[in-house]
């Protein structure tokens, strides 16, 4: 069996996706609080169709992405962030 | 106990400038009568919306900060739904870590305006 797994020639060798150590900004550089009042913060978190990020990509602590997700309702309610859009970026 | 909370509040775009200075002053009425004390406003005057409330795509924006006890909240709020001017406000308790924000935010208002003199 692991005989002709070695036979399998790549073409090209597979690279294997470096992976960078995601570190959560707000313990990092000390944010303790998330204003929902400014747009231009937020939208770091957000997609270009508005929705959230996850937190397997942002990289951010539970108890953060829970604050993040709250301003970011707030914003929308606020209609600072749009629910739905394209090309938010 | 008194809390601090802030509100923001949209006013339609349609009405002229002292409609909104009178909107504005009933509500700060009705933090002052029951009590509340009135910590820090801000007027971000006609702004963009992202999406279109009531067919209408811009607003004045108003913020409001506050101390006052819980009930008041409920009599501001209704306040806020009786009138029509409002298409839409939020008012929200703000915990230990965002009263700080907000006063270093105001600090750092005022040192720019120094700055600027």
């Amino acid at each position: 069996m692991a005989q002709n797994e070695s036979e399998i020639r790549y073409l090209t060798p597979p690279t294997v996706e470096v992976k960078k150590k995601k570190y959560c900004r707000f313990k990092k550089n000390r944010i303790r609080y998330i204003d929902y009042k400014d747009p231009e913060f937020l939208k770091k978190f957000l997609n270009d169709q508005g929705k959230i990020l996850p937190r397997r990509l942002t990289g951010t602590s539970l108890k953060y992405q829970r604050k993040v997700a709250t301003a970011v309702k707030r914003a929308r309610h606020l209609a600072l962030l749009p629910y739905v859009t394209d090309l938010l970026k | 106990m008194l809390n601090q909370y802030e509100t923001v509040f949209i006013a339609t775009p349609v009405l002229s400038e002292n409609q909104m200075k009178e909107a504005v002053h009933k509500f700060k009425k009705v933090i002052t009568d029951n009590d509340g004390e009135i910590v820090h406003e801000e007027n971000w005057g006609l702004k963009k919306l992202a999406y279109p409330i009531q067919k209408k795509s811009t607003g004045f924006y108003y913020l409001i900060e506050f101390k006052g006890q819980g009930d008041l909240i409920e009599k501001l709020e209704v306040q806020y739904r009786r009138d029509e001017r409002i298409i839409r406000f939020l008012t929200f308790k703000m915990e230990k870590f965002a009263v700080e924000y907000a006063e270093k935010k105001r600090r750092q208002k005022e040192s720019g305006k120094l700055k600027e003199e």
